[in-house]
C-alpha cells in the first residue's frame, strides 16, 4: 500500500515539522509579524548541531546546542534589526527579517561551502509492521520532537512565562497594564520561538543531509503549517504540520518528488481563499 | 571597457523598471511583493519562449511578457487583498518558489535547468558590436515611459486613493473607494511591469535559466527601493543605479581579497547586500530622495495646542 506509507511518512514528516511551526507561530502572535529570518536560523541550528555530534555529544545534547545557538542568534537579530523596524509596520520587519536569514545563510556558507553533509549517526535496520517500513531513527527523531512539543505546551500552560505570552498575544496594552514587561516577552518568545526552528532545522536534517539552503528549504512548509492552522496558533500550527506533511507525501505519488515544495503554497493558496482564519483561528494559542 | 559599462547600464535600466514596480506596489499602495523575482521570471520566459520555440517578433514576446505578468499578479493578489499585509507577503514569496520550480522541472516547455539559449534580440546580427549601445537606448526608452507613467499615476487621484490605502485602507474603504479594485489593479499593474522587464533581461542576454531568478533578486530590488526612498519613483531609479554600483563594486573588491574559494566571493557579496539591507532600513528609513508629500497634521500627544 504506497498511499499508507505515504502517510506513516507524512506523520513522520509532520511531526518535525510541527517543532518549527509552533516556534514561529508563537513568535508571530508575540510580535506581529512574520519573522522571515526562520530559514537562516533553521540552517543555524542544524550546522551547530551537527558540530556538537561531530564533537561526539550525544543526540539530546546537539539538540540543545541547536536551540541554544538558534535562540541566540534569533534574539541578537530581533533585538538589534527587527523589532526598532516593528513600529512603523510589520512589513519594514518582515523585509529586514529576509535579510537576517540571507545573513546567517552566508555566514554559514563562507564557513562550510555549499556541500552536503551528513550526520553520520549509526545505521539501524528498517522495521517493518505490515508492509509499513519505519526506521528506528525515525521512530528516535519523532519521539524527540513529540517530547519537545508537550514540554513546550507544558511552558506555556502552566509557566509564568508562558502565560506572560499568552497573555500578551491576546491582549499587548492589557497585559502590560497588569505588569507583563512587554520587551521581555518579546525577548522570551524571540527567544524560544527561534530556539526551536533552529531545533527543527536540525531534526529535518537528521534523515537526510544539511547544506546553506536547508532552512531556505523548508521555509514554506513551516509557513504554510502555521497558516493553515490559523497564525499564532500554537495547538494549530501542529496540526497544520501534519496535515502539510501528509499532503507533502502524498504529492510525491500524485505528482512527483519535484514539487513537493510547491504543496505548501498551494494549502497556503487554498486556506487563505477558502477559511483565512486558519483551522483553529488566529491566536488560539 | 565601454562594452562593459554599457552592460551594466543595461542591466541597471532593467533593475531601475524593477524598482519602479515595487515601489509602485511597496511605495504608493503599501502591498508588498516578495516574489518580484517570480513575476520577472514568468516575464522573462513569456518572452523567450515566444520569440525562440513561438518564432514571435521581439515586440510580441515583450507584450506577451506584460500580459503573463500581470494575469499573474491578479491571480496572486485575487486570494489575498481581502487579508491582512503579512500573508501577501507569504503567499507571493510562496509564489516565486514556485515559477522556479515550474521552470526547473517542466522540461518540455522550459528546457528545465539547462534554461534557454539563444534567444533573439532587436537586430542583434545588423548591429554586431553596437548591439550593447542600442539596447541600452531602448531599454532607457522603455524606463522612461514607465517613470512617466509611474509620476502620472503619483499625482493623479488614482496615485492619492492608492496612498490613502496605503495609509489607512478603512478610511478609504468608508470614503467610498472600491478598496479591492484598486489594490488588484496596482498589483497587477505592477506585476506587469515586472513581467517587461524580464523579457528585456532575457531578449538582452539572451540566456535564462531557472537560478537567474533567485529570491535574491527580489532583496536586491528592495534594497535599492529602501536606499532610493520608497514612495518615490525618482528615488527607485536612482537606488536602482546605486545598487548595481554597489554590486559591480563588490565584485571588483572580493576578488581581491586573498585565499577566498568562489562560493565564499559569491557568499561575501550577498552578505554585503543583506548587511545593508538592514543598515538602510535601520538608518535612513526615508532614504535617499523621501518621498515627497505634505505631511497631515497629527495630534500631539501628551502636549497642549
Amino acid at each position: 500500500m504506497p498511499i499508507l506509507q505515504a502517510l506513516v511518512n507524512g506523520l513522520v514528516v509532520g511531526t518535525l515539522l510541527a517543532v518549527p511551526a509552533i516556534g514561529f507561530t508563537s513568535m508571530f502572535a508575540v510580535l506581529r509579524f512574520p519573522n522571515f529570518a526562520i530559514s537562516g536560523i533553521a540552517t543555524l541550528g542544524a550546522f551547530a548541531g551537527y558540530l556538537a555530534y561531530g564533537a561526539g555529544l550525544q543526540m539530546v545534547g546537539s539538540l540543545v546546542v541547536a536551540f541554544a545557538a538558534a535562540a541566540a542568534a534569533g534574539l541578537f537579530f530581533d533585538k538589534t534589526a527587527h523589532l526598532p523596524l516593528v513600529k512603523q509596520g510589520a512589513l519594514p520587519a518582515a523585509i529586514a527579517s529576509i535579510a537576517s536569514g540571507l545573513v546567517l545563510e552566508n555566514v554559514i556558507r563562507l564557513g562550510f561551502g555549499n556541500d552536503f553533509r551528513g550526520y553520520d549517526r549509526p545505521i539501524a535496520r528498517d522495521m517493518y509492521i505490515g508492509d509499513i517500513r519505519v526506521s528506528p531513527q525515525q521512530l528516535e527523531t519523532m519521539a524527540i520532537a513529540l517530547a519537545i512539543m508537550l514540554a513546550v505546551f507544558a511552558v506555556l500552560a502552566f509557566t509564568r512565562v508562558g502565560k506572560a505570552m499568552r497573555a500578551s498575544a491576546d491582549n499587548p496594552e492589557l497585559a502590560a497594564l497588569k505588569g507583563i514587561r512587554p520587551e521581555r516577552v518579546a525577548a522570551m518568545a524571540s527567544f524560544i520561538g527561534m530556539g526551536l526552528v533552529g531545533v527543527g532545522g536540525m531534526l529535518l536534517g537528521l534523515d537526510s543531509s544539511i547544506d546553506p539552503l536547508t532552512g531556505a528549504r523548508i521555509l514554506l512548509s513551516i509557513f504554510a503549517a502555521a497558516v493553515l492552522g490559523g497564525l499564532g496558533s500554537a495547538p494549530g500550527a501542529v496540526l497544520g504540520a501534519f496535515m502539510i506533511g501528509m499532503a507533502e507525501e502524498l504529492s510525491v505519488l500524485a505528482v512527483g518528488s519535484p514539487y513537493r515544495t510547491a504543496v505548501g503554497f498551494f494549502a497556503i493558496l487554498i486556506m487563505l481563499t477558502l477559511r483565512p482564519r486558519g483551522l483553529l483561528g488566529e491566536r488560539a494559542f | 571597457m565601454l562594452h562593459y559599462i554599457l552592460f551594466i547600464a543595461t542591466i541597471g535600466g532593467i533593475y531601475g523598471l524593477l524598482a519602479l514596480s515595487l515601489n509602485l506596489i511597496w511605495g504608493s499602495a503599501g502591498m508588498v511583493n516578495l516574489g518580484l523575482a517570480g513575476f520577472f521570471a514568468v516575464g522573462a520566459y513569456a518572452s523567450a519562449l515566444a520569440t525562440t520555440s513561438g518564432g514571435a517578433p521581439i515586440l510580441a514576446g515583450w507584450a506577451l511578457a506584460l500580459i503573463a505578468g500581470g494575469a499573474a499578479g491578479l491571480v496572486v493578489t485575487l486570494s489575498t487583498t481581502r487579508l491582512r499585509e503579512d500573508y501577501l507577503a507569504i503567499v507571493t514569496l510562496g509564489f516565486a518558489e514556485f515559477v522556479r520550480l515550474v521552470a526547473a522541472n517542466e522540461i518540455w516547455l522550459t528546457r528545465g535547468i539547462d534554461g534557454i539559449s539563444g534567444i533573439p534580440g532587436p537586430w542583434k546580427a545588423a548591429l554586431g558590436q553596437d548591439f550593447n549601445a542600442v539596447y541600452f537606448l531602448i531599454v532607457i526608452a522603455v524606463v522612461g515611459a514607465v517613470f512617466a507613467l509611474m509620476r502620472r499615476i503619483d499625482r493623479s487621484p488614482y496615485g492619492r486613493v492608492l496612498r490613502a490605502i496605503r495609509e489607512d485602507a478603512q478610511v478609504a474603504q468608508v470614503a467610498g473607494k472600491p478598496v479591492l479594485h484598486f489594490k488588484a489593479q496596482a498589483f497587477a499593474l505592477s506585476a506587469a511591469i515586472a513581467g517587461l522587464a524580464g523579457a528585456l533581461y532575457g531578449n538582452f542576454t539572451s540566456y535564462i535559466a531557472p537560478d537567474l531568478f533567485l529570491p535574491l533578486i527580489t532583496v536586491y530590488i528592495f534594497l535599492a527601493v529602501a536606499a532610493g526612498g520608497t514612495g518615490s519613483p525618482i528615488g527607485a531609479l536612482v537606488g536602482a543605479y546605486l545598487l548595481m554600483t554597489l554590486l559591480e563594486s563588490a565584485r571588483f573588491v572580493v576578488a581581491v581579497i586573498p585565499a577566498v574559494t568562489a562560493v565564499q566571493r559569491a557568499a561575501l557579496k550577498e552578505l554585503l547586500i543583506a548587511v545593508t539591507l538592514i543598515v538602510v532600513l535601520r538608518l535612513m528609513p526615508s532614504g535617499l530622495l523621501p518621498e515627497r508629500i505634505p505631511p497631515a497634521p497629527r495630534p500631539q500627544t501628551g502636549g497642549t495646542t
